[in-house]
């Protein structure tokens, strides 16, 4: 094995898996113990509890339409920021970076107050009968509050990149204005649409702090599965807290995985570039020389 | 790119309008709401609010767990970047997706993770106090912002490749000479940026805390954990007057992040 | 310093960059790895370096051995292809660096600085920084501070790739110049042909990994030891033939073979070594003019043969007007030098 050329290699790998080790993989490996000591029949009966499928069901669910919507807001911000200009333009661009800033418990009582019956906007909505927290109209509120910006981060740097001249071609062709849109930047917009709306519906998934505060955690209507987790913890229910975690980790790991494969498929970069052998000439080396004076 | 013709200004101005509304109603307005809360009965109760006793140790608590977190994770983010952006080997990826991994476990579960560790009745137990004691939120907190300064300075080393470092070495820099002199003014700016989001994260850290610290006031709540006790005792008033601490330094996260964007674009080459 | 490359061998995965290579450069020479890319010369070069380790072989600088020595203790000097000038420090902290490294006195190092500055002739400029420079400008910079601690050996990797032709043309000169001052003996790294041939004292062709030939700018035009290196270097028509015992015929050509073997052989024959003419002559061949090109003050012609097929030729456009060709007109070619070579030689060629 040749020796490497850069210095370091030992040292820096060293302290990342030692810290990652220590800091990640013992803490997380205590679920998987902690859960092993239960037998395959109680964690079925934990996991498949009326109160807990619930929960898990109004995650996902919630998780999936906050981030359909997101996709489809951050789309249209994306787009916005991209191809218009327009005052405040710069502002809207910083802003876009708040949710990923502000800790989520303010973001979650400041949406509360906002769009709860008694909120400045909330009212509006309370008068037409629609509660906008304590219920599950609130909790997709405040994640697609957090899924936005995964949406529009991934999605810029791709508009930017692309080519105007493509829709411009699209249109010679004779495509609308819409038809360009959807069927050349669309489709190549598609992954890091895709991307974002991962990303958000991950982040979605395990969303404890802005949640808690605006759904009012009422079993089985909006008590969604981090706050079960919370719960059982209380009640120091500890096996049956992990066994649900386990079913959380393992969810979102795969999805965690699931983007990582995609990402790095779409971008086809490679780090060392090996050198391409080339054809090989037909006549292997020589001979010897003439002079001919013919 | 901005592009002349178009789509029909119509259609444009209502994306706009889409766009900024989303903003206003779903970003501005509440903040503003914080604001209007915190001071509804005026400044002095405001004022109070955010010199009371238990609130200046939350705050102090909060600082403090920060000011640990951020270097160790700072530490790692080099030392990461540098084995996995400079170097190839078997399990490169998966260790670049472990590094992710805070991102996808769910605070409580984070905060559940220690608890079975360090617990009463944990794998780890010892006669420290570890959770429900500042230990224990120290650990959380680093957990959680484990990725950032990695996830900034993995690309930024990558995108710069090697040759600066080997011309060091080849004019006869010993590897710490190099690092220190080439390596690292190079990544001012990236790691700049992962500080201060990771910064950004500790501070406003959570569901972890508020599983692993025990809620005991004065002693173990950051900022966050003293504002849940707050509302949940429907002192509203002095809940969001708090919070406008953690919404001031979000916003001042925002404009230190494009600070650093700007002159990281004009160092560029 | 004299640098001593022996037996060679560095793999990149399934890829074989370097096999079983071997060279020696003597001292104070200036020294061209020439061959097309992915013939391993940006490789031997960075092994000699020590920016690549080779998985056989050792690297010798002077009388010792530097195989196993990191690259900051071998005291060499290294141009990098894209310059790898630290865009954080000025010009001039740019050249003092190696210097800094060493903690010399920051008096001789300002006085160090500003000789290299004065002879790349880049003074003004001291206080910019890499990005606000010329590619050229650039080039120079790097030059200057591999060496300024003063190396023993100067390695230049592609030097004069990134830039465009005229700046080129000029740096070649001045690197040729350099080193007539400073005889620090320096190898670098070319797939220009033009460049080796105009700048070097020496010449190491190599292609796949191995050693085609090593020798001065004129014996690897006149003398090429193989196929590849009179086709990489200069061109060349192909007669293709066979060789038995002492001569070998292609086509209506009868040449002298000296060499061993016998079978299908290949005759190269440079644009300038065929002569045209009107007159038949004893073993020439006939040919019909195809195109006639005058370039500057030389022309080319292209003529077809029964079974040769296509050959250039190039003559002076005087000897040109001599002759008054024409499309279409007959005309004779006569073979003034030949390399032959073998099809398929036999596989113990020991390389002259």
């Amino acid at each position: 094995m040749a020796r490497r050329a850069l210095p370091g290699f030992g040292l820096s790998l060293g302290v990342t898996l030692t810290y990652l080790g220590l800091l990640v993989v013992i803490p997380l490996s205590t679920i998987v113990l902690k859960t092993s000591s239960l037998t395959w029949a109680q964690f079925w009966t934990v996991v498949t509890a009326p109160r807990a499928v619930a929960s898990f069901a109004l995650s996902l669910g919630a998780s999936l339409v906050a981030a359909a919507i997101a996709s489809v807001f951050g789309l249209i911000v994306a787009w916005v920021l991209v191809r218009y200009e327009f005052p405040g333009r710069g502002l809207i661009d910083a802003l876009v970076d708040l949710p990923f800033a502000l800790p989520t418990a303010v973001a979650g009582i400041a949406l509360t107050a906002t769009w709860g019956s008694t909120g400045v906007l909330g009212r509006y909505l309370h008068a037409i009968g629609v509660e906008g927290a304590y219920s599950r109209l609130g909790i997709v509120i405040a994640l697609v509050f957090l899924g936005v910006p995964f949406v529009v981060r991934t999605v810029q740097p791709v508009l930017v990149q692309l080519d105007p001249r493509l829709e411009e071609a699209a249109e010679t062709l004779g495509a609308t204005r819409l038809q360009a849109f959807v069927r050349v930047v669309l489709p190549a917009l598609r992954p890091a649409i895709v991307t974002g709306f991962a990303l958000a519906f991950s982040r979605a998934l395990g969303e404890y702090g802005s949640v808690v505060f605006i759904s009012g955690n009422m079993p089985g209507k909006t008590e969604i599965a981090p706050l079960l987790v919370m719960t059982k913890l209380e009640q120091f229910d500890y096996s049956g807290a992990t066994a649900l975690a386990l079913v959380m980790v393992i969810s979102s790991f795969a999805i965690l995985i699931a983007i990582n494969s995609f990402g790095r498929r779409s971008r086809k970069r490679d780090l060392h570039r090996k050198r391409p052998p080339e054809e090989r000439p037909t006549l292997p080396p020589p001979a010897t020389i003439v002079r001919g004076h013919v | 790119m901005k592009r002349a013709v178009g789509e029909t200004p119509w259609v444009r101005r209502s994306l706009i309008a889409i766009a900024v509304g989303f903003f206003v109603l779903f970003m501005v307005v509440p903040l503003g709401v914080v604001f209007a809360i915190a001071v509804r009965d005026g400044i002095a109760p405001y004022l109070a609010a955010i010199t009371t006793p238990d609130a200046k140790s939350a705050i102090k608590l909060t600082l403090l767990v920060a000011g640990i977190a951020v270097p160790l994770n700072i530490g790692f983010g080099i030392a990461a970047a540098w084995s996995l952006a400079r170097f190839k080997f078997p399990g490169r990826r998966a260790l670049l997706t472990l590094i992710d991994i805070p991102f996808a476990v769910s605070p409580v579960v984070v905060g559940m993770m220690f608890i079975l560790l360090f617990g009463a009745h944990g794998y780890l137990h010892s006669s420290h106090k570890i959770v429900f004691a500042v230990p224990g939120i120290v650990l959380a907190t680093t957990f959680v912002t484990i990725p950032f300064v990695a996830r900034a300075l993995i690309p930024a080393l990558e995108a710069r490749g090697p040759e600066q470092e080997l011309a060091a070495l080849t004019l006869g820099a010993s590897p710490w000479q190099t690092f220190w002199r080439v390596t690292l003014p190079g990544l001012r700016w990236p790691l700049a940026y992962g500080a201060i989001l990771s910064t950004a994260r500790a501070i406003g850290e959570f569901g972890a805390v508020s599983v692993v610290s025990g809620h005991i006031r004065g002693e173990t709540n950051t900022v966050p954990l003293h504002i849940e006790i707050l509302y949940n005792d429907f002192q509203y008033q002095a809940a969001f007057a708090v919070a406008t601490i953690l919404v001031v330094l979000a916003l001042a996260t925002v404009v230190l992040q494009r600070v650093v964007e700007w002159r990281a674009e004009r160092n560029r080459v | 310093m004299k640098i001593r490359a022996e037996h060679i061998t560095k793999e990149f995965g399934e890829f074989a960059a370097l096999v079983d290579v071997s060279i020696e450069i003597p001292s104070g020479e200036l020294v061209a790895l020439l061959g097309p890319s992915g013939s391993g010369k940006t490789t031997l070069l960075r092994v000699i370096a020590g920016l690549e380790v080779a998985q056989k072989g050792r690297v010798f600088l002077g009388d010792e051995e530097i195989t196993h020595a990191t690259i900051q203790a071998r005291g060499i000097g290294f141009v990098f292809q894209d310059y790898a000038l630290f865009e954080h420090l000025t010009v001039a902290e740019n050249i003092a660096f190696g210097l800094s490294v060493r903690k010399q006195p920051a008096a001789k190092i300002e006085l160090r600085v500003r000789d290299l500055l004065a002879r790349v002739q880049l003074s003004e400029l001291s206080t910019r920084l890499p990005s606000e420079l010329s590619g050229g400008q650039r080039q120079r910079v790097a030059l200057a501070r591999a060496l300024a601690p003063d190396p023993k050996v100067l390695l230049l990797d592609e030097p004069f790739g990134a830039l465009d032709a005229r700046v080129r043309a000029e740096l070649r000169t001045w690197l040729r110049r350099l080193h007539d001052d400073l005889h620090i003996t320096s190898v670098f790294v070319t797939h220009d042909q033009e460049e080796a041939l105009e700048v070097a004292d020496r010449i190491v062709v190599l292609d796949h990994g191995k050693i085609e030939q090593v020798g001065s700018p004129n014996e690897v035009f006149d003398r090429p030891a193989s196929a590849f290196v009179i086709e990489f270097l200069g061109g060349a028509n192909v007669l293709r033939g066979e060789v038995h015992g002492d001569r070998g015929s292609f086509g209506e050509l009868v040449l002298p073979w000296t060499g061993a073997g016998d079978g299908a052989a290949r005759a190269f024959v440079r644009g300038h070594d065929l002569e045209l003419g009107r007159e038949p002559v004893p073993q020439s061949l006939s040919v019909t003019i195809q195109d006639v090109r005058e370039i500057g003050i030389t022309a080319r012609v292209v003529v077809t043969h029964l079974d040769h097929g296509e050959l250039v030729i190039e003559l002076s456009r005087r000897r040109l007007a001599e002759l008054a060709l024409v499309r279409g007109d007959r005309a004779i070619a006569t073979v003034r030098t030949a390399s032959v070579f073998l099809d398929n030689p036999p596989p113990s060629q020991a390389l002259s």
